[in-house]
């Protein structure tokens, strides 16, 4: 039998909300197949299954939060029968589809009234009644706060003096508390993250200014032949380079897991995206090394799209090898960010600005960007990171090589 | 198109990338992006939205000379009328 567990999406993330089961018992689930979609404190995410097998139950609820590392489901392996159970039952099938749950907090059951009114007649005081149809007031729309529920004379005169737009107001109000609520909720998160790496992750910085005129040069006559659709952003080409640069220092690609560093061969980035209600995720560019840059231009643009629609999947949330920040042209001259845990490195990308530049005994304007580094002193030191920086300003230099 | 339809999709896609715009606060003497948080993707974007509506295209040497919101009506005008 085997356990599906609620994975941890993220280091941040200690707990998740289910949202919706994409399979039902019975169901063969494939390696790689979304099953779940649950809700973190940041987004809403499709939950992948990394084995195989056939759902035998699915035990999470849908609404209920639930920590890291609970068993959500039991799937049944190739070739397993499914334990027979005692006197009383089968496991129980649960509903597979869940009605549409929209990615904010679950929407809490409605309080009960006092006391339930008999049903078929509500109860309505005469004083009540004989009120609400001077005032023109629509008993139906009261809820009632006297015994049993009844309708009281008190009830009919507090409609009947809120202004009309009051009850209009409050399903605005409500989300608009919802989403404050959430925001609150990320807030608490990120700072929760960033406050362990800083206590345990001694941190050590370098930075490199770049020039990018050649970079640039070659965007802009790569994009002159391509239609508007397929055009490259330097961001791309930015993180080609740190992929390819990561090849020669593998010591900033991995985690730092049980007092030691874990390389990891894949390269996969996490891009640090900005979410339009505030906060950020930091989903991967999964095996950016590989990639063409359009085809790299291509992911990244819909894994933007993605993070800020909410729609991202658990690999995206969880294999990132390290983190790239790219503060693009609204931003700061420079950036030195906060590593993410159980990551070891994070590079960071300023504006590409226009900057005087000294070279071979003269001066001239060129566009230039400051690359940082922030790194883990229990992995590698300042010497290996500056060579980390000069390798990613080589390969600037050489754009063309990026492209494939 | 008049101008003022032109400023009417050219409003509708911004809103489509940036929804929390509002949309009467925007001066269109102003820079854009400085009144709107949009970073190179949104504005790559909202200039894919222009050309996907418009049927008109941008070559990416004339993204400098869209800063205001005027300037972007005044570009795709020019453009409209030439098409």
């Amino acid at each position: 039998m085997i356990e599906f567990k609620l994975p941890a999406l993220g280091s941040d993330m200690d707990e998740g909300t289910l949202l919706e089961w994409k399979v039902g018992v019975g169901d063969t689930v494939k390696k790689g197949q979304v099953v779940a979609i649950v809700d973190t404190t940041k987004a809403a995410v499709d939950i992948e299954s990394w084995q195989e097998g056939t759902v035998h139950e699915l035990i999470a609820e849908i609404g209920k939060k639930m920590p890291v590392g609970t068993v959500m489901a039991l799937l049944l392996e190739a070739g397993e029968t499914a334990p027979k159970v005692g006197a009383g039952g089968t496991a129980k099938p649960v509903p597979t589809a869940a009605p549409a749950i929209a990615a904010a907090a679950p929407v809490a059951a409605p309080a009960p009234a006092a006391a339930p009114a008999a049903p078929g007649r509500r109860m309505i005081s005469p004083a009540a009644r004989k009120h609400a149809e001077e005032k023109g007031v629509d008993l139906d729309s009261i809820t009632g706060t006297g015994p049993h529920g009844a309708v009281t004379l008190e009830d009919v005169e507090k409609t009947a003096a809120a202004p009309p737009a009051a009850a209009a107001e409050k399903p605005a109000a409500k989300a608009g508390d919802q989403q404050a609520a959430r925001a609150a909720d990320m807030r608490k998160t990120i700072a929760a993250a960033m406050s362990r790496s800083k206590r345990e992750i001694p941190h050590y910085y370098v930075a490199e200014d770049i020039p990018l005129a050649k970079a640039l040069a070659w965007l802009q006559s790569a994009n002159a032949q391509r239609p508007m659709a397929e055009r490259l952003l330097p961001a791309a080409l930015l993180l080609k380079a740190v992929a390819m640069a990561l090849k020669r220092y593998p010591e900033l690609n991995g985690y730092w897991r049980d007092g030691g560093f874990i390389p990891v061969a894949a390269i996969n980035l996490g891009v640090a995206i900005s979410l339009r209600q505030g906060g950020l995720i930091a989903p991967a560019l999964l095996n950016a090394d590989d990639k063409p840059l359009t085809l790299l231009m291509q992911e990244l643009t819909d894994l933007v799209k993605r993070t800020r629609a909410g729609s991202l999947r658990s690999s995206e949330m969880n294999e990132a090898t390290i983190t790239v920040t790219n503060l693009g042209d609204q931003g700061s001259n420079s950036v030195f960010g906060v590593i993410t845990p159980p990551q070891v490195a994070l590079v960071g990308f300023g504006r590409v600005a226009e900057r005087p530049w000294a070279e071979a005994g003269g001066l001239k304007v060129l566009p230039v960007v400051t690359a940082s580094l922030s790194a883990d002193h229990r992995v590698s030191d300042g010497h290996r990171g500056a060579l980390f920086l000069l390798e990613l300003n080589e390969l600037l230099q050489r754009p063309e090589e990026l492209e494939k | 198109m008049t101008d003022a339809e032109i400023r009417a999709v050219a409003l509708a896609t911004l809103l489509s990338i940036a929804p929390e715009v509002e949309v009467d606060e925007l001066r269109g003497d102003r820079t854009l992006r400085s009144q709107v948080d949009l970073d190179s993707m949104d504005w790559l974007n909202f200039l894919l939205g222009l050309h996907e509506k418009l049927k008109v295209e941008i070559p990416e040497a004339d993204y400098a000379k869209l800063i205001t919101l005027d300037d972007v009506v005044a570009y795709l005008q020019k453009k409209l009328g030439a098409g």
